[in-house]
């Protein structure tokens, strides 16, 4: 593929809002997980809320798209200059030549589960300020972007579990080389609801501890919630002149899936270990280029598993230096890509490979360079790994522009 | 900046509209619609295990999909797909909001595996094997055009066959005074980047702001408009009537997509 630019990008999780704050946590060792007292729940788990949520107030507007995800959309897009970034690309490029690529696994729908709480109590009826498409509707958080950045080219929601926000990327890429569009507002946003944390609970995937992914005594997720954004473009011509040498670039993407249960992994990491694969053969890079795996590592027994075998299996023993960062930011689900894209791009322009948390005796069984500590080396190309529910896989190649 | 693709294989299934055999007749004029209410058959190519787990959109995907596959004489699993749906499977998500709001929060495993956008892919990709990328995309009532453009995207940047799935199902009340989706509709479509012996049409498709094309029929045309997956109904209703003609199809706010379809 003909790399494409990540010109500006930007991150907000419970490790902090945007990349000055998430850049000292990684350095910090800081985790943003918590005992969980989010709404009513009465789970015994950890999770990584993002503070302030609650008080972001949406354009008048914009009012009708008013709920957790979009609160949490607008708070991500309010960090690091990054909505007056695509104001500059819409001067440049028009507002119908970028495109809007967002993943998401549940969008608002925390607005219907408070809605069912307050049905009539004669007719069953939802309340009437509910409104389902710009809350609900797993559109409604490319809606919402679309309108507060102003906006008219393409738009699309991918919602395909946690692989979400790393394919929007391949959307975007393909959409971006047909010619349609010029530039995309990439990303990803997912935000606490009931569904997801009672739902992982009933398949015993939520830990009672901060997860520890990796982890001998590894026991499951701690659900976290985040937005992160990029503003993809295309490399300019001559970019050892036009970019600076720590400019972040999409190398590749590999896509595959599982065809094998809807909520187990492939137990050899069958799946994973093709979309990492086809990531390599599209960046045209040897496994020996690759500097440092952002693992998916979700602190579940299968995940860690099938993904320690796929990886071992494509990077042979020696695998490059890796780790999960969901100790630290908890699984963001639909907005896990995203997060961890931006994670990546941070690392290539800091030297920084930052440490897997909670993590205190690795498991034996898998044969990893799993950090315990954060390292800091020159990074010239990572590997951001995706997986979800119903064997979807995602795996993205990012590098320097220039030699680190 | 258009696109081009070739059809080599239709599914059908909606509303008085069993499969893609039947469904031209009455796109094409030649029979009268008679609506119904969608008969959606047994997913017979799932393990009996993920049969008994699945709902009406996996259903209704399994048989649109397979319909168009068998028609271009493919094998599913070599296929790359675009699932786009404007919001999965309502009857799960009521069932789940419901008990969320109740004493018993205690949602079983199978409704919250269901309750995944990409539950139908990860359905899809057990029954036929399929270890290829899929999209599986939302934009509201512009899900169809969203995933036609996915598709060619793939079709025309990747140079590769595709399959595009794009079903809806109904939303049972409460939900359904908030989003009336009355009934299961969906259309499968194969789309490949040369004509080969297949070929049913070739579709070339661009951005417009054109006004989208209406149906003649009364009927048709309130089901085109009450649910998103049918928004492509005047595209196979171009393919049935096999003459070269230019259709517009609802897409995004002011935009929408503009097709020359030439019959092969």
């Amino acid at each position: 593929m003909n790399p494409l630019w990540l010109s500006h990008f930007t991150a907000t999780s419970s490790i902090g809002r945007g990349l000055d704050r998430t850049l000292d946590a990684l350095r910090q060792r800081r985790a943003g997980l918590a005992p969980c007292a989010f709404d009513t729940v009465d789970l015994a788990t950890f999770i990584g809320e993002v503070a302030g949520v609650d008080a972001v107030q949406l354009p008048a507007h914009l009012a009708d798209f008013d709920c957790r995800n979009n609160r949490l959309a607008l708070l991500g897009l309010m960090q690091d200059g990054f909505t007056e970034a695509v104001r500059a690309a819409i001067a440049t490029y028009g507002a119908q030549r970028i495109g809007v690529f967002l993943g998401t696994s549940t969008s608002g729908i925390l607005q219907t589960e408070l809605a069912y709480r307050r049905r009539d109590p004669v007719t069953g009826a939802l309340p009437a300020d509910f409104i389902y498409r710009t809350t609900h509707n797993t559109f409604s958080v490319a809606d919402f972007t679309r309108h507060y950045l102003g906006l008219t080219g393409p738009a699309v929601v991918v919602s395909s579990a946690c692989s979400s926000s790393a394919k929007v990327f391949s959307s975007a890429r393909r959409m971006m080389a047909a010619g349609l569009i010029d530039a995309a507002v990439v990303g990803g946003v997912d935000s606490l609801c009931l569904t997801t944390l009672y739902g992982f609970n009933s398949l015993g995937l939520i830990s009672d501890q901060a997860c520890r992914p990796f982890d001998a005594q590894r026991n499951g997720i701690s659900i976290g919630e985040a937005a992160a954004f990029a503003l993809l473009e295309r490399t300019p011509e001559h970019p050892e002149e036009n970019l600076s040498a720590d400019a972040v670039l999409l190398l590749g993407i590999g896509e595959s899936s599982d065809a094998y249960h809807m909520s187990s992994p492939h137990p050899e990491g069958l799946g994973a270990r093709m979309a990492m694969q086809d990531a390599l053969k599209m960046a045209g890079l040897h496994p020996a280029e690759i500097d440092y795996i952002n693992l998916h590592g979700t602190a579940t027994q299968s995940n860690e598993a099938a993904e320690g075998k796929a990886v071992a299996g494509v990077f042979g023993p020696g695998t490059p230096p890796c780790s999960s960062t969901k100790g630290a930011t908890g699984h963001t689900l639909g907005a896990a890509g995203g997060v961890e894209a931006v994670i990546c791009s941070l690392a290539l322009q800091h030297g920084l490979l930052p440490a897997g948390l909670n993590t205190r005796q690795l498991d034996p069984a898998l044969d990893l360079d799993y950090l315990l500590d954060n390292r800091e080396q020159p990074v010239a190309r990572v590997l951001s790994n995706s997986f979800g529910f119903g064997g979807t896989n995602c795996s993205l190649i990012f590098g320097r522009a220039g030699n680190p | 900046m258009t696109l081009t693709a070739y059809i080599e294989g239709i599914g059908l299934l909606g509303p008085g509209l069993a499969g893609w055999t039947s469904g031209q007749a009455v796109l094409g004029g030649s029979q009268p619609y008679q609506p119904h209410q969608t008969v959606l058959p047994p997913p017979a190519l799932l393990p009996a295990a993920e049969r008994r787990r699945s709902g009406a959109i996996v259903k209704l995907t399994l048989a649109t999909g397979l319909e168009a596959i068998a028609a271009a004489g493919l094998d599913a699993a070599s296929l790359p797909s675009v699932f786009s749906s404007s919001g999965g499977d309502g009857e799960n998500c009521h069932a789940i909001c419901e008990m969320l709001a109740s004493d018993d929060r205690q949602i079983s495993p199978t409704r919250f595996h269901n309750s995944v956008h990409n539950a139908a892919a990860g359905y899809w990709s057990i029954a036929t094997g399929a270890m290829t990328s899929s999209s599986v995309l939302s934009a509201f009532d512009a899900s169809f055009g969203a995933g036609l453009l996915e598709a060619l995207t793939q079709v025309v940047v990747d140079n590769t066959r595709t399959v595009l799935l794009a079903c809806d199902t109904a939303y049972p009340e409460p939900l359904y005074s908030a989003r009336p989706i009355p009934d299961a509709f969906g259309i499968a479509l194969v789309l490949a980047p040369q004509r080969g012996a297949k070929a049913l049409a070739q579709i070339a498709v661009s951005l417009t702001d054109a006004d989208a094309d209406r149906l003649d029929d009364a009927a048709l045309e309130a089901l085109r408009v009450a649910i998103p997956a049918a928004r492509g109904l005047p595209l196979l209703r171009a393919i049935a009537l096999r003459q070269d003609q230019r259709v517009v199809l609802d897409y995004l706010g002011g935009t929408r997509l503009a097709v020359e379809v030439a019959p092969c």
